[in-house]
């Protein structure tokens, strides 16, 4: 289905490689540029509140947009507001974000936030938009296990994008250097809850135990020397008719017969 | 049955004998037991037994041997003590997943870590929206049960799903919010509430200690460390669930109606994926064939009639008959359906491994005694062909009984 090309902004970051940690183009985020392009084409506009000069938000540039906006925030600032206000005025019809930083707290609830302040509606998880008529939006959302949802949603509205959306494409490198950053000076307001926590480095999880919970001696030795599972039922000597509406009657029960 | 007392020496001898495999089962009803309120209740009459010679013993190294004289039947499973909370002095309000109607195991950590939080002056609530089949909510450490039902809680619905924990919000004032921080539902659902009540949630928490909880951060390479606040999203294997004790799953309800809102998402359905499509180890349902399917084309056609997503064995695999990404084990994928269907495959353990984590597993055998059906919670034995056949034949049966009934 084809579309009148909308206003659309989506909001990037500054990720870090799973590994190196090194500053590169968050995942999702590039995910929600290409669906942005796929939408809007060249008239995609893309934001990004804190450092002008880093250099990983070049690599969005490189997707095929000759600019971006950075709203000047330092880097313990809380971007929130800067971009509530951005957005406010901006007349965007739709605005992409990812659904989890790389860097920092990661908490996910940017979109939440904004979409609470803007008071419009938020889509989680989108996957794709189908069509756009007379200001009401067709898209599919993505659930977990591939399955997809269709949802209708009026304009304006914000919507996240995970891992479930298509692979972004590449980045070139010829249009990341040639891409403007614009920046701007915005207000800043401190974000107060690094005062009280702090980052450390992930410690692993322990793995959970199988904990036998046995009262006497007899009941550890059973659970010692038991079987790991007692097995089903086992249906012998049946017609194959009979087999299959077994079987049939325990996929209708975990309700996986769509 | 009469009352004269027969003493049955064999069951004397196996109920003294510990080494006997009988031996657990002829163990007479304790002295003592948890009454119905919780207390330990004894019997002084019962505190001794008769020996092999006939004289009463006592034996007071707690362990008591042999048998009551009559034969007991074997009691049914020991009761857990009742968690009892008349007045809750604070409330932890936990809003379960009920993936397919029922606590996960996500859920079932949250509980537990609820009822730590609860302590014994605290009560727990758990919020269930819609229809639901759990029946084990007093195992798993619910002391309220809130159930909101109606038309509007059906399906996908989050604005009116806030509405009404916003009403819970106000009727209860809980200490603490706690949502599985999970793609079914409660990530989304505990973000949008701390959007609306304005509250800095702690997300993917997986420990909480001494009013401090950590989570992860980022991309998952730091831990955030803080004071825990009121919305915690915890992530599976949060705290260990709720084993020793039964709590009372009082029903509450909602104070006064809730206001409908217009809502500005509308939930138009699930959309018809493509199961070969998706993912193998995401995939929900898999039907999976091995050395034992005689016929390939019989296979896929059950697959699509099944909808279901297809996998393999090592053996199908190199033999030609399935792709190599179609591979479930050690060497190929590991899978997480909800529902496998393994046609015809042994069970070696390679596979076995691939599988270890499906909620179902159903087998389709000629070997009763193959290490598949073992591990299946159903077994059927006979042809594979045979089978297929059948059940391709009673599912389209059931789709057509369904056209008919919307047409
Ligand atoms: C290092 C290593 C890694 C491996 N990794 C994997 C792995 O990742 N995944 C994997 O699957 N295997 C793996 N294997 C192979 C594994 O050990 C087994 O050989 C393999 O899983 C057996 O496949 P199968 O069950 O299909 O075949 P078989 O063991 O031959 O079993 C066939 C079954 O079909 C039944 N049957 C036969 N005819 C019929 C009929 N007409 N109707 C109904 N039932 C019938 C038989 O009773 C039997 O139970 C690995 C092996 C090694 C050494």
């Amino acid at each position: 289905m084809s579309h009148d090309p909308l206003n659309v902004i989506t909001l990037v970051s500054v990720g870090a490689h799973p590994v190196t940690g090194r500053a590169r183009r968050a995942e999702q985020d590039a995910r929600a540029v290409d669906l942005g392009l796929s939408l809007a084409g060249k008239e995609l506009h893309l934001l990004h509140a804190g450092d002008p000069q880093a250099e990983a938000l070049r690599a969005y540039l490189g997707m095929g947009l000759a600019e971006m906006t950075v709203l000047q925030q330092p880097p313990q600032a809380d971007v929130l507001p800067a971009l509530g206000n951005y957005l406010r005025h901006a007349g965007a019809q739709l605005v992409l974000t990812g659904s989890q930083a790389e860097t920092g707290e990661g908490s996910g609830m940017l979109p939440y936030l904004l979409a609470e302040q803007l008071d419009w509606p938020l889509i989680v998880g989108l996957a794709e938009v189908e069509s756009v008529t007379g200001g009401v939006a067709q898209v599919l959302q993505a659930l977990p296990r591939g399955q997809r949802r269709r949802l209708q949603v009026r304009l304006p509205f914000v919507a996240s994008v995970d891992n479930a959306a298509p692979e972004a494409r590449q980045s070139a490198f010829g249009p990341a250097r040639r891409g403007q950053l614009q920046q701007q000076e915005v207000a800043v307001v401190e974000d107060a809850l690094l005062e009280e926590a702090q980052l450390q480095p992930a410690r692993p999880r322990p793995k959970r135990l199988k904990v036998i919970k046995a009262k006497t001696g007899a009941e550890r030795m059973k659970a010692a020397t038991a079987k790991a599972s007692a097995g089903g039922q086992v249906l012998t000597d049946m017609t194959p008719e009979q087999g299959a509406e077994a079987i049939f009657a325990l996929l209708r029960g975990e309700d996986v017969l769509r | 049955m009469s009352d004269i007392i027969r003493r049955d020496p064999r069951s004397e001898w196996i109920a003294r004998n510990r080494l006997h495999p009988l031996h657990a089962s002829l163990q007479a009803l304790g002295a003592s037991w948890v009454g119905p309120s919780g207390l330990i209740r004894k019997n002084p009459h019962a505190v001794a037994f008769v020996g092999p010679n006939g004289l009463k013993r006592i034996d007071r190294s707690g362990a008591q041997q042999g048998g009551g004289g009559k034969r007991a039947s074997i009691s049914a499973a020991a009761q857990l003590p009742l968690h009892i909370i008349e007045q809750p002095s604070f409330h932890i309000v936990v809003v379960p997943d009920m993936v397919g109607g029922r606590l996960s195991s996500h859920d079932k950590d949250l509980l537990g870590l609820a009822s730590m939080l609860a302590g014994s002056e605290g009560a727990v609530v758990a919020v269930v929206f819609g229809e639901h089949k759990e029946s084990a909510f007093d195992t798993a450490g619910v002391d309220r049960l809130l159930h909101i039902q109606g038309e509007a809680f059906v399906g996908y619905t989050p604005e009116q799903r806030i509405m009404a924990l916003r009403a819970v919000d106000d009727q209860l004032a809980p200490r603490h919010w706690l949502f599985p921080d999970s793609r079914t539902g409660g990530g989304e659902l505990g973000r949008r509430l701390a959007a609306k009540l304005g509250e800095r949630p702690a997300t993917r928490v997986w420990q909480v200690a001494d009013g401090q909880c950590i989570g992860r951060a980022g991309a998952g390479q730091q831990d955030l460390a803080r004071r825990a606040p009121r919305l915690i999203l915890a992530a599976a294997e949060c705290a260990d669930p709720v084993g020793e004790t039964r709590h009372e799953v009082r029903a509450i309800e909602l104070e006064g109606t809730l206001a409908h809102s217009l809502t500005r998402i509308d939930n138009l359905g699930a959309v018809a994926v493509d199961p070969a499509l998706t993912p193998m180890a995401e995939a929900e349902f898999i039907l999976s064939g091995g050395n034992g399917v005689r016929d390939w084309e019989l296979f896929h056609q059950a697959a699509e009639v099944l909808g279901a997503t297809e996998g393999a064995s090592r053996v199908a695999v190199d033999d030609g008959f399935m792709p190599r990404d179609r591979q479930v084990g050690a060497t190929g994928t590991w899978v997480t359906a909800r529902v496998y269907l393994a046609v015809g495959i042994s069970g070696a353990v390679q596979h076995l491994q691939g599988i270890a984590t499906c909620d179902k597993v159903v087998a389709i055998n000629k070997d009763p005694g193959c290490d598949m059906v073992k591990r299946a919670d159903l077994a059927v034995i006979g042809d594979s062909t045979a089978i297929l056949q059948a059940l391709i034949e009673r599912v389209s049966e059931y789709r057509q009984g369904d056209l008919r009934d919307v047409a």
